[in-house]
Formats: C-alpha cells, sequence, structure tokens
C-alpha cells in the first residue's frame, strides 16, 4: 500500500521546479530583467560610438575591456554564492594574498607553472577558510568575510610592508598582457569560457538547481536531501580560485606585487552581481544578467574614461545606474497598478 | 539582409565621421597634453592643474586633459591611462599610484607614439621618458627635520605621520629623513604611523599617537591631507604649544592652524609651478624641441631648466618654507 502511494506521488515530484526568480511568471521576468539589461548595454554603446570618435576602436575596446575581465570572473562565482545566500567580501583580499605568495615564490626562483599553481592553491585555501567557518561552523558569510578581508591582506601587508615584488618570468606576462588573437586578450578569452562554464553550472545541472533551493529556502532544501553544508563549502571554495585566477591576471598585467593590489575590487565585483539581477537577498539570478552588467560597467567606465570625466562624476553615474537598474522595474510595476 | 546592409552603412558612416573629426583635430595641429593625477580632488593637485593651464596659455597650442581616478589605485590609473592612449592624446604627465605597476600601461603609450613623462610620484625607468621631481628627496628629508628641530633647541620625542606604506613619495622622504637625523642633536623618533591619507584616519593615528607618547614633541607629516588632521586633532587634544605639527601642507589648509599655533612652520613646494613644469616639459619633448636623455637639459619657461641625472631624473627646485610671517599671502594662492 505504502510502496504504490510512493508510486503515484514520484511523478508529481519529479515535475515541479524550484523557481528561479521570486516574481511569477518567471519565464517573462527572465527575459524582461536580461532585456532591460541588453536595451541599457546597447544604449551605452550607441552613447559612445556618438560622444567620442575614439570609441569604436578594436585596439580601444580590447584595452577597455581590462576595465571588467578580473572583476567579472570573481562575479560569476559570487553570483552563486550570492543565490545560494551566502556572500563573499574577502575576495580582493584574497587576491592580495594570492599575488603576495606568488611573489614571495617568484623570488625563490619558481616558473610560471609553479606560480600559476601555488596561485590557484592559496586561493583554494583561502576558500577553504572561509567555507570552514562559514558552512562548518555555522557563522555568518558576512561576518566572517568580513574578517577575513582583513586578515588575508593583513598578511600581505606583514611580508610585503612597502615593499613590491617586482620582475616577474617573461612568459608570465601572457596572462594579463597576452593576445590569443588580433585584439581578443587571454583574459577576454578567460572571461568568455568562464561565463559559458558557469552558465551550464548554474542553470543546466542539478548542483545550480541546489543552489537555487538552498538560497530560496535552506531548511527545505535540507529536508529535501540538498547536502546544504557541502554545496556552501563548495561555493566558497570555487570563489576562492575564481579569485585566484583573477589574482594571477592582475598580477601578470600590473607585472608586480603590492599588498594594496586590487582594493576596493569586492564592492565593484557586488556591485556587478546585484546590477546583473541577482536578488541580495538569495535565490534567483542568472549568469547572463552578470556577464550584461559586467559588459555594461566596463563600457560605462571607458566611455566616460573617453570624455574625461573625472572618477568622482564616473562613480556617481554608476551608483545612479545600479540604483536606476534595480528600482525600474519595481517603479514600473507601481505604475502599473 | 537589409537589415544587415543597413548596419553595415551605418558603421561605415560612423567610421567616417570618426575619421572626419579625427582629422579635423590633427589639422588644428593642437597638442593634447593629459594631466593624470593621483586622484581628482586634491586641492594639491587642483593647484598643479591651474600650473598646466597657465603653461598652456603661454605656449598657445595646447590643450590640457586633467584627469584622474577617484581613488588613490593603480588599477584606477591604469583605466584613466587606457582612455588616453584610445583618445591618442599627444603627451601624458602622471603623477603615479604606484612605481610598478603602471609601467606595461605606460610603455603601451610609448609604443604608441605617446611621450610620457612622470612628476611628483615617479614611476619606474623603464615606464617613463622622464621624472620631475619637484625638489630633491634629500633636500625634502631634510627640510622636514629641521623644520621640527628649529622649534626644539634641547631636543626631544618625534613621530612621524605617514601615508599608505605603499605611498612612493612618503616613505622615500621619511628615509631620507631618517639619515640626517644624526645632524640634529637630541632629535628622537620614536615612531611612523600610517594615516593612509584619508582625515578621520590621520586623525585617529595622531590621537595615538598623544595618548601612547606622552612626552612627544613634534609629529612630521609629510602628507597634505595628515599635517592637517595631526594639527586638528592635536589642537582637540588641548596641546597647542606642547606639540608641534610640521612636515609638508597646503597653505590654504594650513593658515587656521599656522595661526593658532599649532603648526609653526611647514615648507611645501609651489604646485602650481609643477603642474606649469611639467607640461612645459610634456610640450618641449612632444614637439621634439627637446630629447630626455641623461644630462639633457630641458626648459621649464619661467621656471628656468632641470637637467636630468643618470635615472631621466631632474629636481625642479628646493622646497619652500611657509609660516605665520607669509601665510596670508600664499593661503589664497593654494
Amino acid at each position: 500500500m505504502t510502496d504504490i502511494s510512493m508510486n503515484k506521488s514520484a511523478p508529481v515530484a519529479k515535475g515541479r521546479q524550484i523557481p528561479d526568480r521570486l516574481t511569477s511568471g518567471w519565464k517573462r521576468g527572465l527575459k524582461s530583467w536580461e532585456a532591460l539589461l541588453l536595451v541599457v548595454a546597447v544604449a551605452i554603446f550607441i552613447f559612445n560610438s556618438f560622444a567620442s570618435p575614439y570609441f569604436l576602436d578594436p585596439w580601444s575596446l580590447s584595452d577597455a575591456s581590462f576595465n571588467f575581465t578580473e572583476k567579472a570572473m570573481i562575479a560569476f562565482a559570487m553570483a552563486l554564492l550570492i543565490i545560494a545566500g551566502d556572500i563573499d567580501l574577502s575576495v580582493a583580499s584574497i587576491m592580495a594574498l594570492v599575488s603576495t605568495v606568488m611573489g614571495v615564490a617568484m623570488g625563490l626562483g619558481a616558473s610560471t607553472p609553479v606560480l600559476v599553481f601555488l596561485g590557484l592553491g592559496t586561493g583554494l585555501l583561502c576558500g577553504a577558510f572561509n567555507g570552514v567557518l562559514v558552512a562548518g561552523m555555522g557563522l555568518p558569510s558576512i561576518v566572517v568575510t568580513i574578517g577575513t578581508m582583513s586578515l588575508f591582506r593583513g598578511i600581505s601587508y606583514i611580508v610585503l610592508g612597502d615593499g613590491a615584488f617586482t620582475g616577474y618570468p617573461a612568459d608570465f606576462a601572457f596572462f594579463g598582457q597576452g593576445y590569443v588573437w588580433w585584439v581578443i586578450t587571454f583574459e577576454l578569452v578567460l572571461f568568455a569560457l568562464f561565463a559559458v562554464l558557469f552558465g551550464l553550472l548554474l542553470h543546466g545541472t542539478s548542483f545550480g538547481r541546489m543552489v537555487y533551493a538552498i538560497g530560496n529556502n535552506a531548511t527545505a532544501a535540507r529536508f529535501s536531501g540538498i547536502r546544504v553544508n557541502r554545496v556552501r563549502f563548495i561555493l566558497f571554495l570555487l570563489t576562492g580560485v575564481m579569485s585566484a585566477i583573477a589574482a594571477i591576471c592582475l598580477t601578470s598585467r600590473l607585472g608586480s606585487t603590492r599588498p594594496s593590489i586590487a582594493q576596493g575590487f569586492e564592492l565593484e565585483v557586488v556591485t556587478m552581481v546585484v546590477l546583473g539581477g541577482v536578488s541580495i537577498l538569495g535565490g534567483s539570478g542568472s549568469i547572463p544578467g552578470v556577464v550584461l552588467a559586467a559588459l555594461i560597467m566596463g563600457l560605462l567606465t571607458f566611455g566616460l574614461g573617453l570624455l574625461n570625466v573625472p572618477g568622482i562624476v564616473m562613480s556617481i553615474i554608476i551608483g545612479a545606474l545600479l540604483i536606476g537598474v534595480i528600482a525600474l522595474p519595481r517603479l514600473w510595476k507601481m505604475v502599473r497598478r | 539582409m537589409s537589415i544587415l546592409k543597413k548596419a553595415l552603412t551605418t558603421t561605415a558612416t560612423a567610421a567616417a565621421l570618426a575619421t572626419a573629426l579625427l582629422a579635423s583635430a590633427a589639422q588644428a595641429e593642437t597638442r593634447r597634453i593629459a594631466l593624470v593625477v593621483k586622484s581628482l580632488g586634491n586641492g594639491f593637485f587642483e593647484a598643479a592643474a591651474r600650473g598646466a593651464e597657465e603653461a598652456a596659455k603661454e605656449l598657445g597650442d595646447v590643450e590640457i586633459i586633467y584627469t584622474g581616478p577617484t581613488t588613490t589605485t593603480a588599477a584606477g590609473q591604469i583605466e584613466v591611462i587606457n582612455a588616453l592612449i584610445a583618445q591618442r592624446v599627444d603627451a601624458i604627465a602622471i603623477s603615479a599610484n604606484d612605481t610598478d605597476a603602471l609601467v606595461p600601461a605606460l610603455k603601451r603609450a610609448m609604443d604608441r607614439g605617446i611621450t610620457v613623462i612622470s612628476w611628483d610620484s615617479g614611476v619606474a625607468a623603464e615606464g617613463r621618458q622622464m621624472h620631475l621631481n619637484p625638489s630633491s628627496n634629500p633636500l625634502i628629508g631634510n627640510t622636514i627635520v629641521k623644520l621640527a628641530a628649529d622649534q626644539l633647541p634641547e631636543g626631544g620625542d618625534v613621530a612621524f605621520l605617514s601615508a599608505t606604506t605603499t605611498s612612493t613619495n612618503q616613505n622615500i622622504w621619511i628615509e631620507e629623513a631618517t639619515k640626517v637625523l644624526p645632524n640634529y642633536a637630541g632629535i628622537n623618533v620614536v615612531v611612523t604611523v600610517y594615516g593612509d591619507d584619508l582625515a578621520d584616519k590621520s586623525y585617529r593615528e595622531t590621537q595615538g599617537l598623544l595618548q601612547t607618547y606622552p612626552n612627544l614633541k613634534a609629529i612630521i607629516a609629510p602628507t597634505s591631507v595628515g599635517i592637517v588632521a595631526a594639527a586638528q586633532a592635536v589642537t582637540d587634544a588641548g596641546k597647542i604649544g606642547e606639540v608641534n605639527v610640521t612636515g609638508l601642507g597646503l597653505p590654504s589648509e594650513m593658515a587656521g592652524h599656522v595661526k593658532s599655533g599649532a603648526s609653526k612652520s611647514f615648507a611645501i613646494w609651489n604646485p602650481v609651478d609643477l603642474g606649469y613644469a611639467a607640461t612645459y616639459i610634456a610640450y618641449e619633448l612632444t614637439t621634439g624641441k627637446a630629447k630626455a636623455e641623461p644630462g639633457a637639459s630641458i626648459p621649464m619657461g619661467r621656471i628656468g631648466t632641470v637637467t636630468l641625472d643618470e635615472n631621466g631624473e631632474g629636481a625642479m627646485s628646493d622646497p619652500f618654507t611657509y609660516d605665520a610671517s607669509n601665510i596670508d599671502e600664499f593661503s589664497s594662492v593654494f
């Protein structure tokens, strides 16, 4: 008897979908959000093309891509983390520590593959440290990562003080300064690759569904048989590794390490994720949204730079854009009601 | 198909328009010189920009692009440099946030035919054609210690309040100051603290100094942000007359503290002259009238000439001391 009832309920459970978004009619909502971002991105592109004669130059656009590639790579992992209801504010500090470890190794004569390996290892360890404290011990992620934000960069300051590591091997420069083909930089290829990989991971695998489920209701997810803390731990590992990759690119691009490297990146990464339509409360968001947000921020800062708009005004415009894009759908709903 | 054609035509038109604009810019033969600063909204750099405009007016065919990031980071300045390379400016004159990190970006600028010089805060030799120091580091290091020692005939405890641990300028000056300490009998440096060039952090660091070292006689802050915050902290603690704040500051920001006695005297070069000289040198180099090579003498208009050493560096002039006798004259200038 119990067997029969189990069989009956099974197809129902299989057909049920965990919602992608907080709004009802998620398909339409998904479309409209990315559509809005796309419109903004295209508008900025067109505006820049007319505002400055230098914008539509392949080499200029190639240079401009550095404004967002490194931050976007972290933003992909951060998006998953925020969708799952956590946050990692220590990413920029992980970058500083990764860069410092590579600098120390470089001083001991390590070759480029060893530097990359050590960098990735350091990122993984930092991610694991955050993960153990948050997923293992159940501490709130915002508190833990504010702590590790000071901790990781603090170690860099102790190692480096007011000094700097310079003189990385010549082939190490490829990651941040190399071109794969014509104007296509290595960083741009990495950015595209990770956009696809994270898109597939979040939208095409059961792991991605678990991330949404945890963000919507961690308790319900646990009772559905999802190993919630293991997923959260993996997400912190991913963020650590992506921060390491970004750090390798940035160190290679700057050709040097100082403890202040990547200062303030964490807020730009979070801005990118939120602008991309990821709910800061968790449970909804998409990778295409984050990709578009990265492009918007990159195009906007570069376009304003071409017009020699002072950085202070630029920050105001980006802030206004963030609030505007996020408030617009809500205002639209209020008006329609 | 027709849509594609239309798009192609539009792109072609836009490209033609761009070329036309470029051509008209080239015909005018105006030299576009970008004055890139550490961060905008800093009185020192605003004054330098005024000097740059003064030089531009004298030279006639110069357009000044005054720009910089919001925060004092290397990454922010690289974004600015990329935008300037894309605009194909004729020259970049930069006060760097990081000696080494800007080198790859500035090398790229030079590869594309842009004249690159650094001024105020330098870039490593391979990232620029020459560097204009406002003064020489040993002279500045000596001056800041001398300013403190002049008020302390019997000696006493002195502390440094620096900017960030990665600030190129401040660290060199403090290093040079430390070297000449033996010449000043009785002057005892107890500690160096870092206010990160932020008013509130510098203020708190000063409060910490006053509490930790009750016998402190002077605070040397070779940073325009730090010296004001330190003077304010000393005033608020009621220690005017006990602790003298000195170092490098802007007359307009220090006028009140000089009058109240929190700061007996301080030094600074003239940032207006610095912006003027940097612009003049950039112009001379980009027009090919002068060459940046060791031993070369490059004219700087009304200021004279600068002679480059083997590292391609040159010093503009001596730092200037400001006190109660001349503060009013300069506080309205910068």
